[in-house]
């Protein structure tokens, strides 16, 4: 006997006992239709991504200790000591942000071509909320890199809880395990983030997948030919039969092309950029803070700056639940009909402003124009035109009390209200005076921080902000410039 | 087997027999899902459950504090747990207003709990996040904060200023 027949006979054995390729191998090789192509690919891809997070989640698990006391130190060591603990870091960093975007993608593109439709209803639940649990991860994942902007993200969650009526303060208590930060609250978020959403998911993943092979991978939509539960599923067994292929390999090398290209972007950019640097230590008698949450939430630190004050305890507390209706009721409301892109403008639409939505509010989450900016300095004598006397002096007001913190001159201090660059030009002595007195369209009332003094030469000041044109330019140049 | 099946079927000692045995085993199972979920349910809800005592915590002397000034103290939480580490204090501002009157902020924005800073020049309290500002005795300047910041209760004994240990406000 030959090694090979050897070998061959030695798998029958075992196929003989395990029964795996005669159970597995028609799962995959269920027909699929042919014209499925490269937009089918994002589904596997997020499982591939999730796959890599729980491989080095579990790795990251043996250094990393979920002690509200030590998990700041256990990361300094995975990240700075640790044979290969940045690149580890990375790539769950990476792997996180893969899978929130590519689990949109996929909802995008499974909505679009209405693939929710009959009688693929469930598999669009199972997955609606398996892109919730992929959310919950992605949040409670940001709070074990236990550092300052952790813990503070961990209150600002709790107390958007709390907004819930009635039980809310039980819920925020609940969230932070206690009254306050402290011991327990670490541990909590550990054991969510590492065993509870993890078993979800891979529960609603099985469902998922099972349902995707009992009902079939979604025909691409034809224009003019809409669902109609009375006759989709053999039709669809019809074209299965003229026109289908295997899963297995038919369909699926694609799966394994885009899902190696998406590996290969997360190890790069785990390698060459690397995990996020910690903050500082998670202290919470330390309030030199500026929290923000990762990129995947910033469009809702947005939400929560921008929304009119009256309307924000009903936006955060009611927005979630109905987003969270609408994903379940849409399969069932949009069962049958059209399917192609081309016969739901309304579809299209609805994707397109939303992302529009959601990435303006991304850049100005990223701008944060209504934070105050702290870091802004003294404005320098260049830009102040003088160094000595009353304008000088409050040019040096406008930093210590705060003007600067908000206001914006020649490029200099924070975004929260309006530029003064040319502020003279626009308001007169006795307005900026009342104005900075009373404050007014959310400036606070400056009338017992200053002193008279101190008040006029503030004023002094800002009647020299004139023109945005550097006041070392002589005036023919600048009246030359202004013409323009 | 095949056999007797239909033939057990038919029989309706047998049926009613497994109608009963059904409902036995699923009750058995609800009961053992029980056993197992009351003390784990238990466990998760004692935050809620077991409150924290309030305790008063002493921040310093009277004197070390000037009229007319706020500054950042610190104190232990009422019963932190061994391994709290940094987490076991909770940071408060304390201001004179005068000889005998101390009042003490949270630091928690009353928008959605991010630490205000106290800028002491511009006499005002401003949040890092969605620019919440406050006066200097806590009532709103500015941005979307609902309400004033809250109030420790705090009281002066014997020489000492203290502060009630509290849970982080919320609406």
């Amino acid at each position: 006997m030959s090694i090979k027949s050897k070998t061959k006979r030695c798998l029958e054995v075992i196929e003989d006992r395990l029964g795996l390729a005669a159970w597995l191998g028609p799962i995959m090789r269920h027909p699929v239709p042919r014209a499925t192509g490269w937009k089918y690919v994002f589904g596997s891809a997020t499982l591939i991504a999730f796959v890599l997070q729980v491989v080095t989640g579990v790795i990251l698990a043996t250094a990393y200790v979920p002690s509200t006391s030590q998990a700041y130190s256990s990361l300094q060591f995975i990240t700075h000591d640790a044979f290969l603990g940045n690149v580890l870091r990375g790539l769950h960093y990476f792997g996180a942000g893969a899978m929130v975007l590519l689990i949109g993608i996929h909802t995008i593109r499974v909505f679009l071509m209405g693939a929710y439709k009959f009688p693929r209803e469930v598999n669009w639940l199972s997955g609606s909320i398996l892109m919730v649990l992929t959310l919950g991860m992605a949040f409670t994942g940001q709070l074990l890199r236990w550092d300052q902007t952790a813990l503070w993200s961990v209150v600002v969650g709790a107390e958007q809880a709390a907004r819930v009526p009635w039980i809310g303060t039980a819920i925020a208590h609940f969230v932070m395990a206690g009254d306050t930060i402290g011991g327990a609250t670490l541990s909590r978020f550990f054991a969510l983030h590492v065993f509870i959403l993890p078993a979800g998911l891979f529960l609603f993943i099985a469902i998922h997948l099972y349902l995707v092979v009992k009902h079939g991978i979604s025909e691409p939509p034809v224009p003019g030919h809409p669902v109609d539960p009375k006759t989709y599923r053999k039709e669809y067994e019809e074209l299965l039969r003229r026109d289908g292929v295997p899963f297995w390999p038919d369909a699926a090398w694609r799966d394994a092309i885009f899902g190696l290209l998406v590996v290969v972007v997360i190890a790069i950019l785990a390698i060459v950029i690397g995990p996020p640097e910690l903050g500082r230590i998670p202290d919470p008698t330390i309030l030199n803070a500026y929290p923000r949450p990762d990129w995947y939430f910033l469009w809702y630190f947005s939400v929560l700056a921008l929304s009119p004050h009256k309307l924000e305890p009903f936006i955060v507390v009611l927005g979630p639940t109905l987003f969270g209706l609408l994903l379940f009721v849409l399969p069932f409301a949009g069962s049958k009909g059209e399917r192609a892109p081309s016969r739901r403008p309304w579809a299209v639409g609805s994707v397109i402003i939303v992302l529009i939505i959601m990435w303006t509010l991304w850049w100005e989450g990223k701008r944060a124009p209504w934070s105050p900016d702290f870091t802004a300095q003294p404005l320098s004598a260049a830009v102040v035109g003088t160094s000595t006397g009353p304008v000088a002096q409050g040019a040096l007001l406008f930093h210590q009390k705060g003007c600067e913190y908000c206001h914006r001159i020649d490029g200099s201090g924070g975004r929260r209200g309006p530029d003064l660059s040319t502020v003279g030009e626009r308001l007169t002595k006795v307005e900026m005076t009342i104005r900075i007195l009373n404050g007014g369209f959310n400036m606070p009332g400056f009338a017992t921080a200053l002193k008279p003094g101190e008040l006029d030469d503030i004023v002094a000041f800002l009647e020299t902000r004139k023109g945005a044109v550097p006041r070392s330019v002589s005036n023919s140049e600048t009246g030359a410039l202004q013409k323009h | 087997m095949h056999d007797s099946e239909p033939l057990a079927e038919r029989d309706p000692v047998e049926a009613t027999r497994r109608e009963f045995l059904s409902m036995v085993s699923v009750i058995c199972g609800a009961a053992i899902a029980a056993i197992i979920a009351v003390p784990c349910v238990g466990f998760l809800l004692s935050p809620l459950i077991r409150r924290a005592p309030r305790l008063w915590r002493s921040v310093g002397p009277v004197n070390n504090f000037q009229v007319g000034q706020t500054v950042e103290v610190s104190f232990l939480d009422s019963s932190p747990l061994a391994w709290a580490g940094v987490t076991a204090k909770t940071a408060a501002w304390l201001r004179r207003e005068t000889e005998t009157e101390f009042i003490a902020f949270s630091v928690n924005c009353t928008h959605l709990g991010c630490p205000v800073r106290w800028l002491p020049h511009a006499d005002l309290f401003m949040c890092p996040c969605h620019g919440g500002v406050y006066y200097k005795d806590g009532q709103v300047a500015a941005g979307p904060p609902p309400h004033p910041l809250v109030r420790y209760p705090v009281q002066v004994y014997n020489g000492e200023v203290r502060i009630l240990t509290s849970p982080i406000p919320t609406v």
